[in-house]
C-alpha cells in the first residue's frame, strides 16, 4: 500500500458533553496539538468544517440550562458568531407543538450550493441553511407532515438521549437527490431537492415482535454514502448493518457476517472514501437491557473489504479487556489520506486513530468529555 | 427595569446586572434580545414556552405567563434552575 506523500494536515473536530476540541495533526498523523476547550460546559453534539470554503466551521450547541444555538467560527475556531435564526419549529398548538432540543446533525451542500447546509436535530426534524448557517429553516414536508409526524413517534417513543434526525446526505452526483435517517422513523429519500420524501426501508429489520411494515418501528442509527461509488450505502442499524445498492431498494443485512459471539449491533458507520467495497463499525453490546458498552469489554473495530461478505476484527493496540466504553454514532470517521486514516471517539472521553486503516490504533487524547462525534478536515 | 442575568447567560449581556424595558414579560425579553440578540431564544423555545431549567421571578412571583404585566420599578431576576451532571 502507497504511503501517502501529501503536505495535507489533518484536523480532527472533537465534539463532547462538556465543549469542543480541534487537534492538528501533523503531515505523518504521529503527532496531535490541542486547541481547546472552545465553548466549556456547553453539550457540542456536533461540529463540522464546511469543505466547500475550508474555514466556514459550525458547531451545535446547548447546555444542561440553556436552549439550543448554533456557533459559526470563519477562522478556524479563533472567533465564533451565533447563528442569528436558530433551528426551530413553527409555532403550533396542544400535542403538535414541538421545541428543538438540540441540533443533533449538520451536513453541508453540495458542491453548487455554496452556503447551503442542513441541520437534524431532536426532535426529529429537518432544517436547512441557504447562508452558510446564520439562518435555518423549518422543512415543512417532514416537520410538519402528519404522516411524517406519526412516523417519528413522541418523544417518549425515542433513545433515551431523545430522537433524531441524521445520517443527511445529498448526492454528490445529483443535489435533488437526497437521504436522511430518524432514530426512530426510518430512512428516507428525496428525488426533489427536499421538496418530497418516501421511505427507503425494504430489508430493514426491526426488534422482535414489531410489524417491519411499521415505518416508526425502524431505527438506522447511522447511513453513509461511499464518495467512490456514491449509489453504494452503508447502514449501521438498531438491528444489524446493511448494504444498499441502489438503484434496488432492498438493503441486504451484511451483519449476519459478522462473528455471532459479537454480533452487528453499534452506533458508528465509517466508509472507505475511495474503495466502496471497504467500510467499518464498531460493534457493541446490543444484548438483554443494551449495555452499549464494548462486547466482554473489549473493545474492537470491524472491517470488511469485500462489502460485507467477511468482516475483519481490528484490535491491534486497542485495551485487551476490560475496556467498558463504546462509540456513539457521529463519533468514527476516515480521513483521505492513502493509507486512509481511521479515527473514534469514546463515551469514556478517549481518541484513537489508526493511520493504515485500521490495522493498529494509538492514542490521541485521554481524559477528555463523553465524545459525541469525530470529524475530520484536511488543511494546508 | 432591573434584569438579573444568571451566569449562563453573561455571555451575552457581560454583566449580571441589565436595564430593559416593556410592559410586559414578553415585551421585556423581547427588549433583551434586541440588546443581547440570541439570549431569547436560549430561555423561551419556539412556542413561547419558558424552557425546562430556565425560572423568571417578579416581585417573589414566579412567571410562566409571557403576558403577564410587568411596572417600572420592580427587578426580573432570571434563573438557571438547580440541575446538573
Amino acid at each position: 500500500m502507497m504511503t501517502t506523500t501529501t503536505a495535507a494536515r489533518i484536523l480532527l473536530l472533537v465534539a463532547t458533553r462538556k465543549g469542543a476540541w480541534l487537534y492538528y495533526g501533523d503531515t505523518a498523523r504521529r503527532s496531535w496539538r490541542a486547541d481547546g476547550p472552545h465553548f466549556l460546559g456547553h453539550i457540542i453534539t456536533h461540529m463540522v468544517l464546511d469543505p466547500r470554503d475550508g474555514r466556514t466551521l459550525l458547531a451545535a450547541a446547548k447546555t444542561g440550562h440553556l436552549g439550543p444555538t448554533i456557533f459559526r467560527s470563519t477562522d478556524l475556531g479563533r472567533t465564533w458568531n451565533e447563528a442569528t435564526k436558530p433551528p426551530a419549529f413553527g409555532p403550533a398548538a396542544g400535542t403538535q407543538a414541538r421545541a428543538v432540543d438540540h441540533t443533533f446533525w449538520l451536513t453541508p451542500g453540495p458542491a453548487d450550493e455554496a452556503d447551503v447546509w442542513y441541520a437534524g436535530t431532536s426532535p426529529q426534524g429537518l432544517f436547512r441553511s441557504e447562508d452558510g448557517g446564520v439562518t435555518w429553516v423549518p422543512t415543512s414536508c417532514i416537520n410538519d407532515d402528519p404522516q411524517y409526524r406519526q412516523w417519528m413517534g413522541t418523544v417518549q417513543d425515542g433513545t433515551p438521549d431523545g430522537p433524531k434526525l441524521h445520517s443527511i446526505i445529498v448526492d454528490p452526483r445529483d443535489s435533488k437527490h437526497m437521504y436522511f435517517a430518524m432514530s426512530g422513523g426510518g430512512m428516507h429519500e428525496s428525488l426533489d431537492g427536499g421538496g418530497t420524501f418516501a421511505p427507503l426501508v425494504e430489508g430493514m429489520e426491526v426488534v422482535e415482535g414489531f410489524d417491519p411494515a411499521v415505518i416508526t418501528f425502524h431505527d438506522p442509527h447511522c447511513v453513509r454514502l461511499c464518495p467512490s461509488n456514491p449509489d453504494r450505502l452503508y447502514q449501521q442499524n438498531h438491528c444489524g448493518i446493511y448494504r444498499l445498492d441502489r438503484p434496488s431498494k432492498r438493503w441486504v443485512r451484511i451483519g449476519k457476517n459478522m462473528p455471532k459471539a459479537v454480533g452487528d449491533i453499534g452506533f458508528p458507520m465509517a466508509v472507505h472514501p475511495r474503495d466502496a467495497d471497504t467500510a467499518w463499525v464498531f460493534p457493541m453490546d446490543g444484548t438483554s437491557v443494551w449495555p452499549r458498552t464494548s462486547p466482554g469489554g473489549e473493545p474492537a473495530v470491524y472491517g470488511t473489504r469485500d462489502a460485507g461478505n467477511t468482516w475483519q476484527r481490528l484490535d491491534a493496540g486497542l485495551p485487551g479487556s476490560q475496556a467498558w466504553w463504546t462509540v456513539k454514532r457521529q463519533a468514527m470517521t476516515a480521513d483521505r489520506l492513502d493509507p486512509v486514516g481511521l479515527y473514534f471517539g469514546t463515551t469514556s472521553g478517549e481518541m484513537w486513530m489508526s493511520r493504515d486503516e485500521g490495522r493498529q490504533w494509538e492514542s490521541v487524547a485521554r481524559h477528555l468529555p463523553e465524545i459525541y462525534a469525530v470529524e475530520t478536515a484536511e488543511i494546508a | 427595569m432591573k434584569v438579573l442575568i444568571p451566569s449562563a447567560l453573561l455571555s451575552y449581556t457581560g454583566g449580571s446586572h441589565v436595564e430593559a424595558s416593556g410592559a410586559t414579560v414578553a415585551d421585556v425579553l423581547e427588549h433583551l434580545d434586541r440588546r443581547f440578540p440570541g439570549i431569547r431564544f436560549r430561555m423561551i423555545d419556539e412556542q413561547q414556552r419558558v424552557r425546562p431549567h430556565i425560572r423568571l421571578f417578579y416581585e417573589g412571583e414566579q412567571l410562566r405567563d409571557l403576558d403577564r404585566p410587568l411596572h417600572d420599578g420592580g427587578e426580573l431576576i432570571i434563573v438557571q434552575a438547580l440541575s446538573g451532571g
